[in-house]
Parts: structure tokens; C-alpha cells; sequence
């Protein structure tokens, strides 16, 4: 709570002055620093032994750099502000399976070009392979963590930069894993250009606002690629999200946008390209939704904007819970689901216009690009399987063909409400 | 030579056959002759092999007839239409039934009479109803079989053929090979028949050379003597208790084609 | 063995030039390639060539099956007359009626494929799609050969077959679905999967299936049907219970024509 306290004033104050005010000095520090501060070379033919003496010695704003080598040391912890860390040749920071690697503690510093490995599994402590507590203006780029229980550890930390990290962990339970970049009350971070693999969550944040996350991959994590909540304000984009086992959750926020990013391949009874639960007043654009057990899944969430998105060969394209209410879909493509549309109630509350639907077989007499006859895009098998999951084996099947034709020309149970009344005749884009 | 010995067939209800004997003889023709409905078909399918009698035995060149069929080499058989797959050439047919019997001696009298040649490339389904009844009897004729069935065999055929085929029969005959034949046209049988068999509710009334038929009925033909056979057979019938039976055989003499003739 | 291939090679013959085997052929052949020209992605084509599958492939196999089964009689008993064993001619006849039928459809369907390898269907999905529709042919040309010899009334065999494939393409899957939503609130997943296997349509469907709609398959308690047909395992499981429902219905034809009265 005390890292809390004190940055609490730059959060709301002025945000975006703070950010420009941060990057500003983050760039006149290393355009200075060559000048300002002095190099101190750790490792084969340096000065230093180990990192631990360099750190001991090191000025504000001078340079670490630390030649290529294995460096088993107690935790190393960063308590001087402005400084540079950097690796040359990929030095291996090991935890031994013992402890935490590298913990910056100070503003302004910059961590580059190192490996840190091994962190070991804990019950009692979180161990990082490299963490950054209750600092500014961090910035952790090009590293390597592997195998650690927590790959980057934002904590209490504002306007942090990770970006262009390789993390990955193996061979480890869920339970025995943390997550690859976990942010946690760590408002204004940029995550870019980031590859994550095999952590519990690949990315990770809780209230940390403002956020942007961008051009990062994360696959195959024990559970989400992507898991957010409490964080207004973010956005996401151009993120690949592939093979999680969970997918990715977006929970409990306020004004997120969702853009370009790839949801890719997430199998199973509880799986979701995109979760999207209690969020409001969000937008999601142009994303696409490939071969996902459920494509997006949205529940309690209000006023989302979901335009021009591509939903393909999903199980289910899009599932919209009865509490769901003024999300609109428009322009978006449904192409080779197997179910479009459902929703678990015959009110729907949410408005689908001018989306494009391979299965729609409607005319266009006049020709405008929009078919003549509206589209029931929720089929009645698609709630009938709502209701009696085993009942999806006869998916397919001649007789749910002919009940799916027949509620089609009078719809019974499916909600009347829900319907494309403006439907593409072809693909938008 | 070929052997019934208390056959018996009875379908559900209907007795069909009932302790039927009969042998026929080797270089004799045997006609087998009675109502529609008598059971000729019957026992000609249980030589075939194609029904299995209930009771009795079927010996065959002195071999009991067993259900894998080898006795049937024996056999030659011309069915009474024949519905040969339409979409087969007239070769296909010819060269599937010589390869089926794979070994034995290729008797082509009949293919060369009937001129099998010139139409071997024509689809069965496009040969009037006679042209299939000639490939119908060549293909019976193809081997030497000890036995010919020959169930109506001139049905069809125009008169030059059906003279063509007589006289094969007769050739036949004289091979010392056996032919056993039904026809409706009992004028046709005299000409050719040796021995006869009479088939009546079946039960077999009279087997036994023509002449002694002839003689017994005091006939001049066959037909009479047919005639007169059933005539009588009505008397005892009506006797019995099962006066289904005879009323059954009544209406049958009626339509009789061959009566007129 | 001989004679199996010789009667075969007949039935080859004349079926190959009959016109019905010919336009069902085309008809495949001209709905795939008019799927393909209209646009149809190679996964829609597939969609909709397995609903053909589904419904026109076993009513075909089974009325015209049947009938042709009913046709050959006269010529069946000619064959039965020569000194050939009961059981190689039945395999002949069988296999010739069966082997038409599956190769008008894997010729009719497998070319608009095979020209249109580029518009994207899985080689797995065409593969899984005319397996089937093989497996299919098989099993529905040894139903109806069972029918027809089984019945000596035309009208009536013909009746049965028409009621053969409406209760195994419509019926059955709708007691399935009234048992799903009956005992919607137990578990379920096994006794279905059972059910599935019983019927040869489905079999077929669910083959394809594992091939087609794998994303909304693995979502429904995923492991069960991963386990049970979603791998090598599982494709070796369906095509096991498709070729059962071609031996079933064969034993029971062959031992009927090695009985019965001609």
C-alpha cells in the first residue's frame, strides 16, 4: 500500500502529461547517458566479478554491461535510479531453482539482453525472473526468461515499457506456474512486440489502466493468453492469441478496445477465443476469431461496439447471454461455423445489422448489396444444444437440418428480436 | 441318368410335391407334362438344385446330388424366359457362362446355327424377345451335359428355329445323352418324346415310354391320352375326401392352350 | 475366388452402362462442380455435399438396390444353375452391386475435389466425406441386397426399403434427440455415443464431423469425444462400426440365399 500511496497523485492528475513528461526523460537519459554516466563491465575481462558488486557500485545513470557468461548470485536488486543494465553475448542470470533473478527497485532503469532463468517453484513467495516494484519509467526489452514461475513482474509500477521479451516455461502444473507478464496495479504500461509461451497467463493485468498491448503473441498458455480485469481504459492490438487453453478473459472494465488482434485455436468445454464479462461501453474491431471452441463469448457486458470482425470455422461464432444488452455486430463476417449465433434466452438484447453470413441464402432484387430478406442468424439447434449439451452429436444431422428449415421459415423458440435485417451479400473488405 | 426318389416339396400349406420318382433315361427324351400349377416348375428347380426338396433323394449319373453343386456339370438348363442382365453384351453372356465351367467340352452347333457370332457385340437389352431366346438355348447347349432341362424351350422361337432346335434335341438324343422337357404344345412333344412323365397336383400320375401311354389311354396321341388321363384321375379324386384338391385341378384343365390344337 | 470375380466382373459390366448409375453419377458430379462454381469455398462444398451424403446416398443404395436385386433374379437362377458353389456367387452379385454404386459416388464427388484441391476443403474432411460415402454404398447395397431377398413381394421389399432409409436418416436421429432432451439431466455423453454407432448414418456423419466441426466438437466435454472419435483411434472405432453394418446385413443376406428356394 505504500507504493500505492505514492504514485497515486501522477495516475489521475495528468495522465498524459505524465507519460510524455516520463518518455521525455526516459529519452534524454539515453541520449545522456553515454555522457553523464560510466560504463562498469561485469563479467570476463571486466572490472567486476559478479553483478551484485557492480550494482553495489554503480552511480545513478551509469551502465551496466555485462559480458556473456552464468551468473548464479542471491537475488540482484536494482536500487540506483537512472541506471542501464545491459547484457552483451546473452549472459544467463540463474535463480538456481532457488529464488527470484533480477528485481529493479528504482526509477528510471532499464534492463536489456539478459537471460533469466530458473526462478524454482514456490508456494510461499512469487518469484520473478525479472520483477520491477514500486518504480516509474522501467523499461525491460529484448530479454530471454525461461522457466521461471513468474516471467516479468510489474508491481505498483507506473508507466513501465516490456517490450520485445521472449518468455517461456515448460513442463509445469497450472498450479505450479505463474504468468509470463504480470502486471498488477501498474497503470500506463506499454507491452510490445512481446513472444510468450507455456505460462498459467500469458499476459496478465489487474487495475492497471491504461494500458497498451500490442504486436505480442501468446500461446499455448495453461490457461489464458490474455487475462484482464479491472483495468479501464486499455487497449489491445494486433496481439496474437493462439492455443491457450482458456483463451483470453476481458473482466469487470470500463472502455477497452480490441483491434486486429488474432484469436486462434482454443479447444475445449470452456474455452474462448475472447471472454468478454461485465464490460462496458468497449470496442471490438476487426479481430479474427479462427477455429475457437467459442469464438467470443460475451456475458453482462453493455454498449460494445463489434464491427468488421471475421468469425471462422468456430463451434460456436458468437454466444451473447440474455444479459448482455446494446452490444451491436455489424459488418462483421460469419464464414464456416458451425453455429453463428446463440444466446441463452428468446429475448435478445442485442442488435445484429449488416453483418455477412455464408450461411444466409437470401436474393438481393435491387441490387444494393444488402439481402432483400432478413436473417435469423441463432438456429434452433443452437438452443436446443444449450439446453442438452449431448444433443451437439447430432450436429449435422439430416433431421436438424429439416428443424433448423422449419424454425427458419416460423421461428417458435428462437428469439424473434435477434435478426439480421440488413444482411451483406458479400464479405465486407 | 438321373434319379427322383420320393421327393417331396410342400410350400406352407400347399403340398407341391408328394413322394415324386422318377428316372430319365439316358439317349431318350422325356417330356414332363401336366396342368399349370402341377409342380413341373418345382421339380425341375429341385434338379437344379435351385429349391431343396423336403424328403427324398436326387441321384445324378449315380452320384447322390450334394448343395455344393458340382453335379450340376452335368446339367445343362434353358429356363423358360431368360433375363439376362440388359446392359451385357450377348459375348459377355456366352463368355461368362464358358468361363463359369471352366474344362469342359464346348459344344458351338447351336451358336453357329443361331448366329451367335453376327450379334455377339449387340446389348442384351436391345434383342427382340426371340434373338434372347436363341442366346437362351445356346447357352443351355454350350457343353455336353449328361441331362438337358429345357423348360418351354420353343416358346419364342420363330418356326425355322424352333425346327433348328429340334433337331438338336434329336441330335441329342442320339448322343445317348438325356433331355428332360416341358412344353404346353403337346403335338411339338410327340414328335420328340420318348418317355413321359405326367404330373398332376403333384403327385406323378404316369411315367413311362409313349407307347405304353398310348396303349393304356387307348389314344392316337398324346394329347388325347393326356386328356384322358385327367379324365380319369377326376373319377378317384372325387371319391376322396379332399375335394380341394379336385376342384383345384377343374378349372385348371380349362385355359389350356394346347387343347384346341 | 474365381467365380466371385467372374460374376463380378459382369455385374461391373452391366451396371457401368446402366443409365441410372450413369446419371447418378453425373448428378454428383454436376452438383459438387456446381457448388464449386457458384463460389462455394471448399469447406461449404463439403458441408453440402455431406448432407447428400446423408440423405440421396442411402435411398439411392437401398431403392435402386433393391430393385436391381429383383431384376437379377432370373439371371441369379440361371447362374444358380450351373455348377458354381451359392456362396461365391453371392459375393459376386453382392460386389457387384455394391462396388457400382460406390465408385459412381467416389468418381461423381471425388473429381470437383480433386479439380478444386486449391479452394481450401481439408484434404482430411474430402477424405472422411468419401470414405463415408463409400462405407455408406457398402452398407446400403447389403441392406437392400437383404431386403429384396428376404421379401419375394417387389412392392413390399421396395416399401421396406423406403422405410429403411427414413428411419435410419430421419427417425432414429430424432428419437436421439427426444432421449437427449428426456434425460437431458443425466450424463449423457456415453449412452449417445453408443446410439451413434448403431446407426450407419450417423457413424458416417460423425466421421466427418471430426474432420469438419473439430472447434464446436472439442467444446462439448472435449476429452470424451477427442477420446472416442477424434483420433486415429476413434476414426478406426467408426470405421469399424460402418463395416459392421456392411458384414451384418451381408451375413444375413448370404445365409438367406444359401438357404433359400429359388
Amino acid at each position: 500500500m505504500r507504493g500505492l500511496a505514492r504514485q497515486a497523485v501522477p495516475w489521475h492528475a495528468g495522465r498524459v502529461a505524465a507519460r510524455v513528461a516520463a518518455r521525455c526523460a526516459l529519452l534524454s537519459l539515453l541520449v545522456a547517458s553515454r555522457a553523464e554516466g560510466d560504463d562498469l563491465t561485469v563479467g570476463r575481462g571486466g572490472t567486476y566479478a559478479t553483478l551484485t558488486a557492480a550494482l553495489a557500485a554503480a552511480k545513478p545513470g551509469d551502465r551496466v554491461i555485462v559480458q556473456a557468461g552464468t551468473y548464479r548470485e542471491p537475488t540482484l536488486v536494482v536500487r540506483t535510479p537512472r541506471l542501464v543494465l545491459e547484457g552483451q553475448g546473452w549472459p544467463v542470470l540463474d535463480g538456481e531453482g532457488q529464488r527470484e533473478v533480477l528485481v529493479i527497485a528504482a526509477d528510471d532503469v532499464t534492463v536489456r539482453g539478459f537471460v533469466a532463468t530458473n526462478t524454482g517453484v514456490s508456494n510461499l513467495e512469487d518469484r520473478a525472473g525479472i520483477r520491477a516494484r514500486d518504480v516509474r519509467n522501467c523499461v525491460i526489452e529484448r530479454n530471454r526468461l525461461r522457466d521461471n514461475l513468474w516471467g516479468i513482474y510489474l508491481q505498483r509500477s507506473a508507466d513501465c515499457i516490456v517490450r520485445e521479451n521472449d518468455i517461456e516455461a515448460h513442463g509445469l502444473k497450472q498450479t505450479e506456474s505463474g504468468n509470463g507478464i504480470h502486471l498488477w496495479y501498474s497503470p500506463g504500461a506499454r507491452v510490445e512486440r512481446n513472444r510468450v509461451r507455456g505460462h498459467r497467463d500469458g499476459i496478465y493485468f489487474e487495475f492497471s489502466p491504461h494500458g497498451e498491448t500490442r504486436d505480442n503473441v501468446s500461446e499455448r498458455s495453461q490457461r489464458y493468453g490474455l487475462h484482464f480485469m479491472f483495468s479501464d481504459s486499455c487497449s489491445y492490438e494486433r496481439n496474437t492469441f493462439r492455443e491457450n487453453n482458456s483463451g483470453v478473459a476481458v473482466m469487470y472494465s470500463r472502455g477497452v478496445v480490441i483491434s486486429a488482434n488474432r484469436f486462434e485455436r482454443s479447444w475445449g468445454s470452456a474455452a474462448y477465443g475472447l471472454l468478454l464479462k461485465d464490460i462496458s461501453g468497449g470496442a471490438v474491431t476487426d479481430n479474427v476469431f479462427d477455429r475457437n471452441s467459442t469464438g467470443l463469448f460475451v456475458e453482462g457486458s453493455s454498449r460494445l461496439e463489434v464491427r468488421g470482425n471475421h468469425f471462422t470455422q468456430n463451434g460456436w461464432a458468437a454466444k451473447v447471454l440474455a444479459d448482455a444488452d446494446e452490444n451491436v455486430f455489424s459488418g462483421n463476417r460469419f464464414s464456416g461455423n458451425a453455429f453463428d449465433v446463440t444466446t441463452n434466452s428468446r429475448s435478445a438484447n442485442s442488435t445484429f445489422d449488416g453483418n455477412w453470413w455464408d450461411e444466409y441464402d437470401g436474393y438481393d432484387l435491387d441490387r444494393d448489396g444488402v439481402g432483400d430478406t432478413p436473417f435469423h442468424p441463432v438456429r434452433l439447434f443452437a438452443l436446443v444444444v444449450e439446453q442438452h449439451a449431448a444433443a451437439l452429436l447430432l450436429l449435422r444431422s439430416p433431421l436438424v437440418s429439416i428443424l433448423d428449415a422449419a424454425e427458419r421459415v416460423l421461428p417458435v423458440l428462437t428469439p424473434e428480436a435477434l435478426v439480421d435485417r440488413h444482411p451483406l451479400m458479400r464479405p465486407p473488405r | 441318368m438321373i434319379t427322383l426318389d420320393s421327393i417331396r416339396k410342400r410350400f406352407g400349406a400347399l403340398d407341391v410335391l408328394q413322394d415324386v420318382s422318377l428316372a430319365v433315361r439316358p439317349g431318350a427324351v422325356t417330356a414332363l407334362v401336366g396342368p399349370n400349377g402341377s409342380g413341373k416348375t418345382t421339380l425341375i428347380k429341385i434338379i437344379l438344385g435351385l429349391t431343396r426338396a423336403d424328403a427324398g433323394a436326387l441321384h445324378v449319373d449315380g452320384a447322390r446330388a450334394d448343395a455344393a453343386g458340382a453335379y450340376r456339370r452335368a446339367i445343362g438348363y434353358m429356363p423358360q424366359a431368360a433375363h439376362f442382365p440388359t446392359n451385357l453384351r450377348v459375348g459377355d453372356v456366352l463368355e461368362l457362362v464358358t468361363q463359369l465351367r471352366p474344362g469342359e467340352a464346348i459344344d458351338d452347333d447351336l451358336a453357329r446355327a443361331f448366329n451367335m457370332d453376327g450379334i455377339r457385340t449387340k446389348l442384351v437389352g436391345t434383342l427382340s424377345g426371340g434373338t434372347r431366346q436363341k442366346v437362351n438355348a445356346v447357352v443351355a447347349f454350350m457343353f455336353k451335359p449328361s441331362l438337358l432341362i429345357l423348360d418351354e424351350p420353343t416358346a419364342g422361337l420363330d418356326p425355322l428355329a424352333a425346327a433348328v432346335l429340334k433337331e438338336k434335341i434329336r441330335a441329342v438324343r442320339t448322343e445317348g445323352r438325356a433331355v428332360l422337357i416341358t412344353s404346353h404344345i403337346l403335338a411339338e412333344l410327340e414328335t420328340l418324346a420318348d418317355d413321359v412323365a405326367f404330373l398332376c397336383d403333384g403327385t406323378l400320375r404316369f411315367s413311362g415310354p409313349v407307347a405304353a401311354l398310348l396303349d393304356r389311354t387307348k389314344s392316337r396321341s398324346l394329347e388325347e391320352a393326356v386328356a384322358a388321363l385327367l379324365r380319369t384321375e377326376r373319377v378317384p379324386q372325387r371319391a376322396t375326401p379332399d375335394a380341394v384338391t379336385t376342384s383345384r385341378v377343374a378349372p385348371l384343365l380349362a385355359p389350356q392352350p394346347q387343347g384346341g390344337r | 475366388m474365381n467365380i466371385v470375380r467372374l460374376v463380378l466382373q459382369a455385374g461391373l459390366r452391366d451396371l457401368s452402362r446402366n443409365r441410372w448409375i450413369v446419371a447418378y453419377t453425373l448428378a454428383f458430379l454436376g452438383i459438387a462442380e456446381g457448388l464449386f462454381w457458384f463460389g462455394g469455398t471448399g469447406p461449404q462444398v463439403l458441408l453440402s455435399m455431406l448432407n447428400l451424403v446423408l440423405l440421396v446416398l442411402p435411398l439411392v443404395a437401398l431403392v435402386f438396390g433393391t430393385i436391381h436385386v429383383y431384376a437379377s433374379r432370373e439371371f441369379v437362377e440361371l447362374l444358380l444353375a450351373q455348377p458354381v458353389p451359392r456362396r461365391e456367387l453371392f459375393a459376386g452379385l453382392y460386389l457387384g452391386l455394391a462396388l457400382p454404386l460406390a465408385a459412381a459416388f467416389l468418381v461423381g464427388a471425388g473429381i470437383p475435389f480433386a479439380v478444386h484441391a486449391r479452394a481450401g476443403a481439408s484434404l482430411g474432411g474430402v477424405a472422411a466425406l468419401l470414405g463415408a460415402g463409400v462405407g455408406l454404398s457398402l452398407a446400403f447395397a447389403a441392406l437392400a441386397t437383404w431386403i429384396a431377398l428376404h421379401t419375394d413381394d417387389r412392392l413390399k421389399g421396395v416399401g421396406l426399403a423406403l422405410g429403411t432409409w427414413l428411419a435410419a436418416t430421419v427417425v432414429y436421429d430424432g428419437l436421439v434427440l427426444g432421449a437427449a432432451a428426456a434425460f437431458g439431466n443425466y450424463p449423457l455423453e456415453r449412452p449417445l455415443l453408443g446410439l451413434m454407432l448403431a446407426n450407419p448414418v450417423d457413424v458416417a456423419r460423425v466421421l466427418v464431423l471430426t474432420q469438419l466441426d473439430v472447434s464446436a466438437l472439442m467444446g462439448y466435454t472435449g476429452a470424451l469425444f477427442e477420446h472416442t472419435f477424434g483420433t486415429a483411434l476413434g476414426t478406426s472405432i467408426a470405421a469399424v462400426a460402418l463395416l459392421a453394418w456392411c458384414a451384418v446385413p451381408l451375413l444375413l443376406a448370404d445365409r438367406r440365399f444359401r438357404t433359400r428356394d429359388f
